[in-house]
């Protein structure tokens, strides 16, 4: 097979000598770049090649450092845990399962409050892209409350909701909303309006328009708004577990403080560090697999 | 014929010859015609008090290839565009075929979809998949019908362009500069390309271009917009293939360029955009060192 296709474009290389590409083979031919040599991975102005795990890198350095430190005496037991005691201070609290009960009730928390932001966020950034009368009622409350911290809302929203599980939801919304707002919004202004008058040449219906248009070009932006996103989940939630909560893994902190455990305050802490670390590389996955078709510089 | 021909009379005889650069002979076109061509009258169109468009008419005849040729901005894209219905501001009367097709100048492939969900973006009906790879066989490519176009070079995500257009069976196909981003060289084949596709399917064509050579080899007629209006008009009696150095082709050419401003017979290496393919190429391959 490879014989005859190469065959045919030697002959087309003597009938048109300087024609780059050949116009018209006769048949089905198979892809017919002739196998090209490897691709050099990476180029000369990238950042270089893929490390394997390049990601743990900072993190276990930071890890190696806080055990050195704390095996050669140099940081206070009482100021910091060695790692070793927040291990086994870890392994306590799983054995008896508080820490898997606390856990359980943050990402309830954390997960409710980022499916309510991401979807409001959306549908508010779709709306506000695709009409200007969507536009005007939207965009300038959306800018308005970008600018007032979640966290400080939360006074009125204890006001108003009490100080349960609702108030603790609404305030992750209100902190995930906004950056998923932000970024579709931004992802959809920036499509190409060239595309848009390509839509109308090939006379793509409303619905074909969003789909084929308006939702992948947009895609970049909510993926990088829903990274913001998930950050911002979790940040929320430390600061609605310590108001008057009863579980969470925030709340087993605060306990701990009173009660002067470092080591449970740096278990809480690395647990929150690694659903931050988990979900935002859950995010990129998803970004990776979204956004094949871009070609970037760190590709 | 000289300029100011009447506009009746569009199809020359010779056409039926068959495709330049074609290997084999393209058979006298069997399909029937039976679409109405273009009709365009009155068509007026100001940006801002500045008037690009006074008045114009053009009439396509169904099957006929037109070229429409112009000094940068003399309002040749606009004229398309309004054609083509892209344009809401513009006054006049515009009789177009049912089926019509655009090809920009740039290729304005959606990155996100491969290359065959390109192609039928927007198609109704079943089998897509057969029809779009039908389509890119026509221009080549059924090998790159998975592909993302970000990987394509110019010259193929043109012809990628090309057979999105194709696979709405279009009776009017637009195009506007569709080679004019492309290097001199992927612009010849993809010339020959547009000429057989048009000899294969006979839509009615108009294109706009500001290369004279392009224009007398595709097409049966060529318009020169001027100040707003049709200021010329050359009917390319010249049996297909066309040799570039047809006596009168050179002749039309001086003419044309004339037309355009560019006085003296061919000069070599003068400063208008319209000089850049000066050099024969239909049998010699074309000088490499073109920019």
């Amino acid at each position: 097979m490879s014989t005859e296709v190469s065959g045919r474009e030697v002959v087309e290389a003597e009938a048109k000598p300087a024609a780059p590409a050949p116009q018209r083979p006769q048949d089905a031919s198979p892809p017919r770049r002739p196998a090209p040599p490897r691709r050099r991975r990476g180029r000369r102005l990238g950042p270089g090649r893929p490390i394997p795990f390049a990601w743990g890198i900072g993190p276990l350095l930071l890890l190696a450092i806080w055990s050195v430190g704390s095996a050669a005496g140099w940081i206070d037991e009482r100021n910091l845990s060695a790692p070793w005691d927040v291990v086994s201070t870890a392994v306590e609290l799983i054995e008896d399962g508080r820490l898997q009960d606390h856990l359980w009730a943050s990402t309830e928390r954390a997960l409710s409050g980022l499916a309510f932001g991401v979807a409001a966020g959306l549908v508010l950034a779709l709306v506000a892209g695709l009409s200007r009368l969507g536009e005007g009622v939207i965009d300038g409350p959306v800018q308005i409350k970008r600018s007032i911290p979640s966290l400080a809302l939360i006074p009125l929203l204890i006001l108003w909701f009490g100080i349960g599980e609702s108030m603790k939801v609404i305030t992750i919304t209100l902190g995930v909303l906004v950056p998923v707002y932000i970024h579709t919004h931004n992802g959809l202004r920036g499509i190409d309006s060239r595309y848009v008058e390509l839509a109308e040449t090939l006379r793509l219906s409303r619905w074909g328009f969003l789909r084929h248009v308006v939702l992948p070009g947009a895609l970049p932006g909510f993926l990088l708004g829903l990274r913001f996103a998930v950050t911002s989940a979790w940040l929320s939630l430390v600061v609605v577990e310590q108001v008057n909560a009863t579980s969470g893994i925030g709340y087993m902190m605060e306990l701990a403080r009173t009660y002067g455990q470092t080591d449970v305050i740096l278990v809480g802490l690395v647990v929150y560090g690694l659903l931050g670390l988990l979900s935002d590389g859950l995010v990129r996955l998803a970004q990776r697999k979204a956004l094949s078709w871009r070609r970037t510089l760190a590709d | 014929m000289s300029p100011h021909a009447p506009a009746t009379d569009p199809v020359p005889a010779t056409e039926s010859t068959g495709p330049a650069l074609a290997a084999d002979p393209v058979p006298p076109p069997a399909r029937s015609i039976d679409h109405s061509g273009v009709r365009v009258t009155g068509l007026r169109r100001a940006f801002d008090g500045r008037v690009v468009l006074d008045d114009v008419e053009l009439t396509i005849a169904p099957g006929e290839f037109v070229s429409l040729l112009g000094a940068s901005g003399s309002g040749k894209s606009t004229l398309l565009r309004a054609v083509g219905g892209l344009d809401p501001g513009v006054d006049g009367r515009i009789e177009v075929p049912e089926r019509t097709a655009i090809v920009f100048q740039e290729h304005r492939l959606l990155p996100w979809e491969r290359v065959w969900r390109n192609v039928t973006l927007g198609v109704g009906g079943g089998d897509l998949r057969r029809r779009a790879v039908a389509a890119l066989a026509e221009v080549g490519l059924e090998g790159r019908a998975d592909a993302w176009p970000g990987t394509l070079s110019g010259g193929e995500s043109q012809r990628v362009a090309l057979a999105r257009a194709l696979v709405r069976t279009p009776q009017l196909l637009l195009l506007d500069e569709p080679f004019g981003a492309l290097d001199a060289l992927t612009r010849l084949t993809a010339q020959a390309l547009v000429e057989d596709l048009w000899a294969e399917h006979r839509p009615s064509v108009l294109l706009v271009t500001h290369d004279v050579e392009e224009a007398l080899l595709l097409s049966d007629r060529a318009l020169l917009l001027a100040n707003g209006r049709i200021a010329a008009e050359f009917t390319v009696d010249i049996p297909r293939p066309r040799p570039l150095d047809h006596p009168r082709l050179v002749e039309l050419r001086t003419e044309l360029l004339a037309g355009l401003g560019v006085h003296g017979p061919a000069r070599r290496g003068a400063d208008r955009a319209t000089e850049e393919t000066a050099t024969p190429r239909s049998a010699t391959p074309p000088r490499e060192n073109h920019r």
